[in-house]
């Protein structure tokens, strides 16, 4: 056995252990720090998998962004987690709860074992039809080019999450702000992070949507980096979520799978069919689309951490 | 002179592997918070500096050095400042029971 073999070996018992600690894991708390590591050792076996692009999403959203969500989520339930901890559920209903754990368990285990091999796959002719797209990245070509419907319909589904946090709103705070206000007085050390971080989180941000064409990166990991910069400027309190009414935040959210439907029902005219793209231009074209997709990313993800509104709209 | 690099870079690695090694000894034996924390923040910047510094020989191109330095520039901000947080979060709350 090789040194590598054995280091993958200790990675997938570790990935296991840390499920398992975040299943018992007592309070919500802990469990989402579990989860955020679970995440990032996962990170690391898409690495060892080669499997970079995937790395970096699942570090950046997987871990990061959900991370983020679910500790929000965690705070806000504390109270009523203090109370059903004293209400037991009743053996039955324990029983019963445990033996659809079992059995949703073993289906899966069933599935994956039944799985043929070797997997059935595209990946020869993904790479063959590369080079018709001008990218060096086939996860990127993949995306954009290959199943381009799939992902603006990704696109979408994010929209729709703000939709559905948005609309959690109370009536009168609907056009309001999400979030805090700006402090007078940020606490320090988080207000020097995100003073300090956000040029450097920016310039790296756009360079991983930049390289995303022919090296792993993209407009997900890209747009990841920038909306944490913007996220923690909003979690120091030193700027605060625009209000939900604002013409250009809506613009933003929409801009990505906008100007992504829009080129595709071009490529009907210009091109040989629905998303389809002209021949020589591919390249330009997806980079255009993937410009306006990082800018939507990097404002829904805060936008969805930040919550439903809650200050009252300016008059 | 290759030799020599290797040597220093199996040194520094090795050294950074010790931190990292007595970090954790220290994250799971210290008493409180804020000892822990101490433990802690070694490894994140000498432990890492000195992986850093005996990988820096083996990229072979200066912007790949240049990115290894900036991840370490990076998680040293970010482990500095998150060890203030909770520092401080620990210290509001007053010593564990």
């Amino acid at each position: 056995m090789s040194v590598l073999q054995a280091l993958d070996i200790g990675l997938a018992a570790l990935v296991l252990a840390v499920a398992v600690w975040t299943i018992f894991a007592r309070e919500a708390f802990a469990a989402v720090v579990g989860y955020v590591a679970y995440g990032l050792l996962l990170s690391i076996v898409w690495v060892r998998l080669f499997a970079v692009d995937v790395a970096l999403t699942e570090a950046a959203i997987g871990s990061g962004v959900t991370g983020v969500l679910l500790i929000g989520a965690a705070a806000r339930l504390r109270e009523a987690e203090n109370a059903a901890a004293d209400e037991q559920p009743s053996e039955p209903q324990r029983f019963w709860a445990s033996f659809l754990c079992v059995l949703v368990t073993l289906a899966l285990a069933r599935v994956v074992l039944s799985l043929p091999d070797p997997a059935p796959t595209l990946a020869p002719e993904a790479a063959q039809k590369l080079a018709g797209t001008g990218l060096g990245n086939p996860i990127t070509a993949v995306l954009i080019a290959f199943r381009s419907f799939d992902t603006m319909l990704e696109k979408v589904v994010l929209v729709l999450a703000v939709v559905g946090v948005w609309s959690l709103a109370p009536d009168c705070y609907w056009g309001g702000a999400p979030g805090a206000p700006r402090a007078a007085r940020p606490e320090s050390t988080l207000a020097f992070l995100a003073q300090l971080l956000p040029p450097f989180g920016i310039l790296i941000g756009i360079h991983i949507f930049w390289v995303g064409a022919d090296e792993p990166g993209g407009a997900f990991q890209g747009g990841a980096i920038l909306a944490a910069m913007w996220m923690i400027t909003m979690m120091a309190r030193l700027t605060e979520a625009p209000p939900v009414s604002s013409i250009w935040l809506r613009l933003a959210l929409i801009a990505g799978p906008a100007v992504f439907l829009a080129t595709g029902v071009a490529g009907v005219a210009m091109a040989s069919g629905f998303f389809a793209y002209p021949a020589g231009f591919a390249k330009p074209l997806i980079l255009f689309i993937k410009a306006f997709m990082t800018l939507s990313i990097a404002v829904t993800l805060p936008m969805l951490v930040a919550g439903p509104p809650r200050r009252l709209p300016r008059r | 002179m290759s030799l020599v690099l290797d040597t220093l870079s199996i040194m520094a690695i090795c050294a950074g592997a010790f931190f990292f090694f007595a970090g954790t000894v220290g994250l799971l034996r210290f008493p409180d918070a804020l000892s822990r924390l101490h433990a802690l923040t070694k490894a994140d910047n000498l432990g890492l500096g000195l992986v850093v510094l005996g990988l820096l020989p083996r990229t072979g191109s200066l912007l790949a050095s240049l990115k290894l330095v900036a991840v370490w520039a990076l998680i040293q901000l970010a482990g500095a400042t998150a060890a203030q947080l909770i520092a401080r979060a620990a210290r509001r709350k007053g010593p564990a029971p």
